[in-house]
């Protein structure tokens, strides 16, 4: 019997966790904040999820684009077919490797930091006394975190697919010695802007969206004491990184389906 | 925390690199460039069977790309494909009675339009229409005709 309640209580927790993050993600979206006070709030989490998750962005991404450049080169060269190289990076990269490896990075990087953020904001009575003060920590806090995550996953994500391009060019041209005319006109002739690069702009819109929601809504609701921040912050990461390559399987199956 | 000044330089810096960088994925990758085409001119050709032809697919001049296929349709009253070539204007002494076929890169590849030229005097021009065209090869035709003539081999043998 007990077993039942267990479950039943397990089931209505996770309903209401559903609907909070819902009624969360509502109250961000649609409660404008005041754009004159809010601007400089965005850009400060611009600043801290974008800007500061760029040097891992890079460095990843350079190496990510070598490492396929030189595996590819490997499996294409046994059919004869170096010359696809470039296709063949800038397709796995724009379709998938950039906007899902960026955004786990970003689930990492700027998601637990979030998630961090406001769970001790939350554990040492921060947002409360905004509450008393009159101050809406949705508009203050959360909110900016939101859009800030929202703005900058799918600059990191354009900026990783560049990156990792040159990074194959790098290992496929100055290294390995293809043709560089043919390197870049096979990916040109393959590679379409709408299909490809823009369908990988809209996965990232969607994953940044994800990602700081999740970590925003895991620092919000956490249980307000170390042991629920450190909780939290576990959380964001792996639910993020969970949903971003659930959410990519779904996104990929539309975008090949022609929808 | 850094000054609200130096956060907006940064910021504004991350929002360049993202503006370059789609620049560079836009022309340099995916060689988007309709939005600023070079100048030239459209040929309509008639083909038979297009077989895999498609939109943007490369028109070459012995080897060298000069256009592209710009529209695919179908003649209703013919039933013959109509496909229109955009060819650059630099390419404008092409004779009028060189023929065009559609040739496979390769052996799995992409299809793509060879112009053979021939030696007319009169020149292609703005909506002149080409009229000697060879469709693409489709392998499976291929393999039934040859299965075809091995097939009647093998009965004349009989007799």
């Amino acid at each position: 019997m007990s077993a039942i309640q267990t479950l039943g209580r397990w089931g209505i927790e996770t309903t209401r966790g559903y609907g909070k993050a819902g009624v969360l993600l509502f109250r961000v979206l649609f409660h404008f904040p005041n754009i004159k006070k809010g601007f400089p709030l965005v850009i400060q989490q611009v600043y801290a999820e974008g800007v500061l998750s760029l040097l891992i962005i890079a460095v990843s991404s350079l190496f990510i684009g070598m490492v396929v450049g030189l595996q590819g080169y490997h499996t294409l060269v046994k059919f004869g077919a170096a010359q696809q190289l470039g296709t063949l990076v800038a397709l796995s990269v724009t379709r998938e490797l950039g906007p899902v490896v960026a955004a786990l990075l970003f689930a990492g990087r700027a998601g637990s930091a979030v998630a961090a953020e406001i769970g001790l904001m939350k554990a040492t009575e921060q947002l409360s006394s905004m509450e008393m003060m009159a101050v809406d920590p949705i508009r203050r806090v959360i909110s900016p975190r939101l859009w800030g995550g929202f703005i900058s996953m799918p600059l990191l994500t354009i900026i990783f697919n560049v990156i990792a391009i040159y990074g194959a060019y790098l290992v496929g041209v100055k290294w390995l010695g293809l043709d560089a005319g043919a390197f870049w006109s096979n990916m040109q002739a393959s590679v379409d802007f709408h299909s490809d690069v823009l369908n990988g702009i809209i996965k990232s819109v969607v994953f940044g969206l994800v990602v700081t929601w999740i970590a925003v809504f895991q620092g919000y609701e956490a249980a307000p004491t170390s042991a629920g921040i450190a909780s939290a912050t576990t959380r964001t990461v792996v639910y993020s990184s969970l949903a971003i390559l659930g959410l990519d399987f779904v996104l990929t199956t539309m975008m090949i389906g022609d929808w | 925390m850094q000054s609200q000044k130096t956060m907006d330089t940064l910021v504004g810096l991350l929002l360049l690199a993202a503006i370059i960088s789609l620049t560079i994925l836009a022309f340099k990758v995916s060689g988007l460039t309709s939005f600023f085409k070079p100048e030239g001119y459209k040929v309509t050709v008639l083909f038979d069977d297009i077989g895999q032809l498609k939109v943007r697919a490369p028109v070459k001049i012995g080897g060298v790309k000069i256009g592209d296929v710009v529209n695919i349709n179908l003649d209703p009253t013919t039933y013959r494909a109509v496909v229109t070539l955009y060819i650059d204007k630099r390419v404008n002494d092409i004779p009028d009675d060189s023929s065009v076929s559609i040739l496979t890169a390769g052996l799995l590849g992409d299809n793509y339009i060879e112009i053979t030229p021939m030696y007319s005097k009169t020149y292609l021009k703005d909506g002149s229409e080409v009229q000697d065209s060879h469709s693409a090869m489709i392998l499976e035709k291929l393999i039934g005709q040859l299965l075809f003539k091995i097939g009647n081999t093998g009965n004349g043998d009989k007799k």
